[in-house]
């Protein structure tokens, strides 16, 4: 796979992909069907793993030739050494999960650096859902209220003090929205935050 | 194949001039790039695929996943059964002559590992001119010996399909195979192993060390669906016989398992099993660590354990996955969430099989690509 082929399939995938240096060794946790790891390996000669539940994803991704480990990311990625990959990523994923904060923490324990990307719950449309006394349904949250797999809501400013509470330092956030950077007033125009981290250095 | 050359076993004995039965399907292509090898569990043999002409019920035993257009597709790989020295299908065993007495074996067959089983593999293997093989693979024991394969002859296979298996036996698993050992060895009619001049067989230490066998096979729920309380006997309304004989359906089909399993089955071939099984354990040599056994592995891996499997459950497959992972080892793992227990992974169940079939693509992707 190609970066023009990642960018019409996935452009928040690629906008990301730019942050992943070549050669480098990744984890991605609820890696899906398998395309980010699959441009990662064939464009920029990384190595890893993706790790994913769902039978059918597992599938998706062994036919593209991604290495993916069957597991609940629920329950931690305990086989994984401290900082045995030099990028971790959670894509969209993140907010699925009950134990956020543990598997934050255990992302950044496993990976030198992490990038971690969630539906931006602030984005105005979600807001005049809101105000309009409706839960949102947009693009980047496409469920109903009670059938939905998110079952966490936060917006950037949120997440950054989550980030601040585990010890992180933000090397980089950004809004996107339609997979395109937003540089003005990002928590209000961007659909889906991204967030590059990792430990603060312990002196 | 007859083998001339002596084999020196872990145990320090060795077999002089012994014979190794193999089936093989499809076609070695001209850089003999596509073998894969398969190795057998316990009760099973080269026989892996296809039925006998004119032999009916002689279904291989893993037919479901090797074949043309199986998940293991024999139209493109070239895929070699073979049966284990020890083994009752055809290899010399405790059954055969041993030519230092020109009796049978018996109980004097020596104690066979996993490794040594290997090592007689990889004869067979020079002796088809095969340097490396597009993938070993096993289920159960048969796992422990792909898995052997890539730390004993990390050169010699580019994948190495290991299905619910382990890189040891647990105590308990242990503690099974000895009683069903004891059921052998304490049945009057097994001789010390020499039953075979005695012109009778220890059928009941057989039966019933298959009978405990075939419960760990299968998983708690799986037995409660298929058996739950039923009574063998619905027409006599329900009624207890207040005996022991059989009342309940269970023991029914465990004590048909066991006859069944004894009419074929060699008592000496189920002690070596059984040993060679509880022996495995190739990270003992590296003082219990597996990451650094397998650091000589340099083999693409792919695993498959069932949830329901208690025998070797999803945790000893982890384990293997942690020590790749940590060796950066490219492996797929898969936790296939069926219900039958270990019996699992030789029965159908299209997200397993789809995935192994999935994989096989990617190894045939790569021989194609290298071509």
């Amino acid at each position: 796979m190609n970066f023009n082929d990642l960018s019409s399939a996935r452009p928040d995938l690629a906008f990301i992909a730019h942050w992943v240096p070549s050669n480098s060794h990744v984890l991605d946790v609820g890696c899906g069907d398998g395309v980010m790891m699959d441009y990662l390996q064939s464009d920029k000669q990384c190595s890893g793993y993706g790790i994913e539940i769902a039978d059918d994803k597992v599938l998706d991704s062994t036919k593209r030739g991604v290495q993916v480990i069957q597991q609940d990311m629920e329950n931690g990625l305990a086989i994984f050494g401290d900082n045995s990959f030099d990028t971790v990523l959670c894509l969209s994923s993140l907010q699925m999960m009950k134990h956020v904060e543990a598997l934050l923490r255990d992302i950044v324990r496993v990976g030198k650096e992490a990038i971690v990307s969630f539906p931006n719950f602030a984005y105005w449309p979600h807001r005049v859902a809101l105000l309009k006394g409706r839960m949102p349904v947009s693009e980047s949250l496409p469920y109903e209220w009670y059938d939905t797999p998110n079952v966490r809501c936060a917006t950037i400013t949120d997440f950054r003090d989550l980030a601040a509470e585990c010890g992180l330092e933000v090397i980089e956030c950004v809004a996107l929205a339609e997979g395109r950077r937003v540089s003005f007033l990002p928590n209000l125009r961007g659909d889906l935050a991204v967030f590059r981290l990792r430990k603060k250095a312990t002196h | 194949m007859q083998f001339e050359q002596p084999l020196w076993l872990q145990s320090g004995a060795s077999l002089h001039n012994y014979m190794l039965m193999y089936e093989t399907y499809g076609t070695l292509n001209a850089d003999k790039s596509n073998a894969v090898l398969v190795c057998h569990a316990l009760n099973a043999s080269h026989h892996v695929a296809g039925e006998y002409e004119g032999v009916p019920k002689s279904l291989g035993w893993w037919d479901n996943m090797v074949g043309p257009g199986k998940p293991l597709d024999t139209d493109k790989f070239f895929v070699i059964g073979i049966n284990n020295l020890g083994s009752c299908f055809g290899s010399t065993g405790p059954m055969h002559v041993n030519p230092a007495t020109g009796k049978p074996y018996g109980a004097a067959f020596p104690v066979v590992t996993v490794e040594d089983w290997v090592a007689a593999q990889a004869r067979l293997a020079d002796e088809l001119g095969i340097k490396q093989f597009a993938a070993v693979m096993g289920g159960s024991l048969g796992g422990m010996q792909a898995l052997a394969w890539s730390i004993m002859y990390p050169d010699r296979l580019r994948h190495c399909v290991v299905i619910a298996s382990t890189a040891k036996l647990s105590a308990q698993n242990i503690a099974f195979n000895d009683v069903a050992r004891q059921a052998i060895l304490s049945d009057p009619d097994y001789h010390g192993g020499d039953f075979y001049e005695h012109g009778v067989v220890p059928k009941n230490g057989l039966r019933v060390a298959r009978m405990v066998g075939h419960i760990t096979y299968l998983s708690d729920d799986d037995m409660a669906e298929k058996f739950g309380r039923k009574l063998r006997d619905a027409a006599e309304a329900g009624a207890y016989k207040f005996d022991f004989g059989v009342d309940f359906e269970i023991e029914s089909y465990l004590r048909y398992q066991g006859d069944k399993f004894s009419e074929y089955f060699d008592a000496n071939t189920y002690l070596l099993i059984t040993k060679a099984l509880d022996y495995f354990d190739p990270a003992r040599a590296h003082g219990g660590d597996l990451a650094k056994t397998l650091a000589a592995t340099k083999a693409k891996f792919f695993l498959a354990s069932f949830t329901t499997d208690w025998r070797f459950s999803p945790e000893r497959s982890q384990e293997i996955v942690q020590a790749l992972v940590t060796n950066r080892r490219k492996v797929t793992y898969a936790e296939i969430d069926a219900p039958h227990g270990h019996d699992a992974f030789l029965l159908e169940d299209p997200r397993y099989l789809n995935l192994v079939r999935a994989y096989y693509g990617q190894v045939w992707n790569e021989i194609k690509e290298a071509a």
